[in-house]
């Protein structure tokens, strides 16, 4: 099945729909995010020459103020470009890697194949969540080191899934013709056999990003996060350490809610790329 | 049997024997320095001397790896806290239990609850229920532990008042013996936030799964009988297709019981519940390296343990698979 029948099934998947409008608006939110921000995100606000903390909502305010006087709703529209980026470019990063790795190891086999799996062995016992936060503590906190640290770990479920695909294509008559017709084993790879992983290298690739996204936001949470930015898990760290639990919902209820949104679109997608990818699963 | 015991054993040695090893360079080589961060500019060179010399800084690098394999090998010894100038193995071995017990606790409840739920979609599936379910199970799934966490703290210790926001135990608790430690009324009501917020994050996997094998057992013919024997729906449901639909829901639980150990850290967080995943996060703001390493390897080395149990658990579950 190639890319554009996966998406063309997908677009009739109600869910999987939901999910494309739903990540889509998300799109378009983070790229016009300065216009649609009322406020800069770190301008403290003042009401009657008074800082305006921990306002409610208002029309002024729409999602209320922070204990510093900062505008939540400011702060949550922007934050989406944050998560986006580390979404899609961690996303990326693991999908590419790890279906090269898949790809060579599948394809060779013997050794290469043994060592590659070797390694790949080992990442699966490192637990993913402490590991990003070790990294990430250690290489000191910015948006790129967010993303190199949930790559490092995550190719391994890629390389896996497409490996086991490739062993199974490489005994397929049309890559023995190929190898009679002497294609190289460059051409037969990326050509001949790319292709047919790709709808399940495009699955995995919606995992990596819902992955991606939580794992910033709880990096950002615990107070990892990249000091420059505005993120979502940036927001919720503050309003953990203000104790805003008790005193303002209106800061934290938005920034997860958001969370919540953009993963579930995600979500959606990956349940309609799985049943396009695996028929058995739509119970018909 | 033996031989597939040895082998996964032997694999799980190299593996943490590799993961010792990135993990020490992974803390020496990285821009952070472990020891300028712990080391008060201000206390003088022989101050600072003094320091590098007791936690054996002042070697070369080789002989401290060396040195730090020989004290894990021989005597368990992960190295001295740089912030509690006590050995790290003793600030985390009651952790290990208090993380366990959580991950436990909320595996088992959500797949529990996941797979009733499942098995429910899948009879009605194609309906608004099952959309319903679904959504909701994918919501749950997509929600960050941490914030559903301030939400329930919001909502059931701050706004009802029915349960605590944080710890393990009322402050004043004085320990009677091993087993009261955990058995008693004020443990179980701080464990249920944290446990029920664990249990919602991955409740979605077992429901899913369920709602799919469900859907391939569905069809087959002693479900088919039942229904023409006159059944109610909630019976053959229950308690004729689910049964035969559970092994695959069982043996993702073992697989996820050392997934769950690793992804607690940021439920207890947000609760400071005790464990070791928060000691993590501690550790590493205070740059406590030493703790931060233990509490990581100790993490990894459970989670490969659990997996070792669950590919046991598989060959007892379906006797179908042999072990090689």
């Amino acid at each position: 099945m190639s890319v554009g029948q996966v998406l063309r099934a997908l677009v009739r998947d109600r869910l999987a729909l939901a999910g494309i409008i739903i990540v889509g608006g998300f799109v378009l939110l983070a790229i016009f995010a300065p216009l649609i921000a009322p406020y800069d995100p770190d301008a403290i606000h003042r009401v009657d020459g008074r800082v305006a903390r921990l306002l409610p909502p208002s029309s002024q305010f729409l999602l209320g103020t922070t204990n510093l006087g900062r505008d939540v709703f400011s702060q949550v529209v922007m934050g989406s470009r944050i998560a986006l980026q580390v979404g899609l470019l961690a996303a990326f990063m693991v999908t590419f890697v790890g279906t090269n790795v898949g790809l060579i190891a599948g394809y060779f086999g013997g050794r290469i194949d043994a060592f590659l799996m070797r390694i790949v062995d080992i990442l699966y016992g490192i637990p993913f969540t402490p590991f990003v936060i070790l990294l990430v503590s250690l290489l000191e906190p910015s948006v790129w080191n967010i993303i190199i640290a949930v790559s490092l770990l995550t190719w391994r479920t890629v390389a896996r899934i497409c490996r086991a695909q490739v062993l199974s294509l490489a005994q397929r008559p049309f890559v023995k013709a190929a190898r009679v017709a002497g294609a190289s084993h460059l051409r037969i790879m990326y050509r001949h056999i790319l292709p047919n992983i790709l709808p399940i290298a495009l699955l995995e690739m919606s995992f990596v990003v819902a992955w991606a996204v939580i794992a910033e936001a709880s990096v950002s949470f615990i107070g990892f996060g990249d000091p420059r930015a505005v993120s979502w898990g940036k927001i919720l760290h503050s309003a953990f350490i203000a104790g805003a639990v008790r005193t303002a919902p209106w800061w934290v209820a938005p920034p997860g809610i958001a969370i919540v949104l953009l993963v579930l679109g995600v979500h959606f997608i990956t349940r309609g790329l799985e049943s396009i990818v695996n028929p058995r699963l739509r119970g018909e | 049997m033996l031989a597939f015991m040895a082998r996964r054993l032997l694999q799980a040695a190299v593996s943490l024997f590799v993961l010792l090893t990135i993990v020490f360079f992974m803390f020496r080589l990285l821009p952070a320095n472990p020891v300028d961060a712990m080391v008060d500019a201000a206390l003088g060179p022989e101050a600072i001397a003094r320091l590098y010399a007791e936690f054996g800084l002042d070697q070369p690098l080789w002989q401290q790896y060396v040195l730090y394999l020989k004290n894990i090998i021989t005597k368990g010894d992960f190295g001295m806290s740089f912030f509690f100038r006590q050995p790290a193995v003793d600030i985390l071995a009651d952790k290990i239990v208090n993380t366990l017990i959580l991950a436990i606790t909320a595996l088992v409840v959500a797949y529990a609850l996941g797979t009733l739920w499942g098995a429910l979609l899948a009879w009605y599936r194609g309906s608004a229920f099952e959309t319903a379910g679904i959504t909701a199970a994918l919501t749950f799934k997509a929600a960050p532990e941490f914030w559903v966490g301030m939400i329930f703290v919001m909502i059931f210790a701050y706004g009802l008042g029915w349960l605590p926001h944080s710890g393990m135990r009322e402050p004043g608790y004085e320990e009677t013996s091993v087993l009261l430690k955990y058995l008693n009324l004020d443990f179980l009501r701080h464990l249920i936030l944290p446990a029920t917020v664990a249990a919602l994050g991955s409740i979605a996997t077992p429901t899913l799964l369920m709602r799919n094998t469900m859907l391939e057992v569905m069809h087959e013919d002693f479900v088919e009988l039942a229904k023409a024997k006159g059944l109610s729906t909630l019976r053959i449901i229950y308690l004729h297709a689910a049964r035969n639909a559970l092994l695959p829901v069982v043996t993702s639980l073992a697989t996820n019981l050392g997934r769950a150990v690793g992804g607690m850290v940021l439920v207890e967080y947000v609760f400071s519940w005790p464990g070791l995943g928060r000691e993590i996060v501690l550790a590493a703001t205070r740059y406590d390296y030493p703790v931060a390493q233990a509490a990581f390897l100790m993490i990894a080395a459970l989670v490969m343990l659990m997996n070792i149990v669950a590919d046991l658990l598989y060959g007892y579950l379906d006797p179908r698979i042999v072990y090689k």
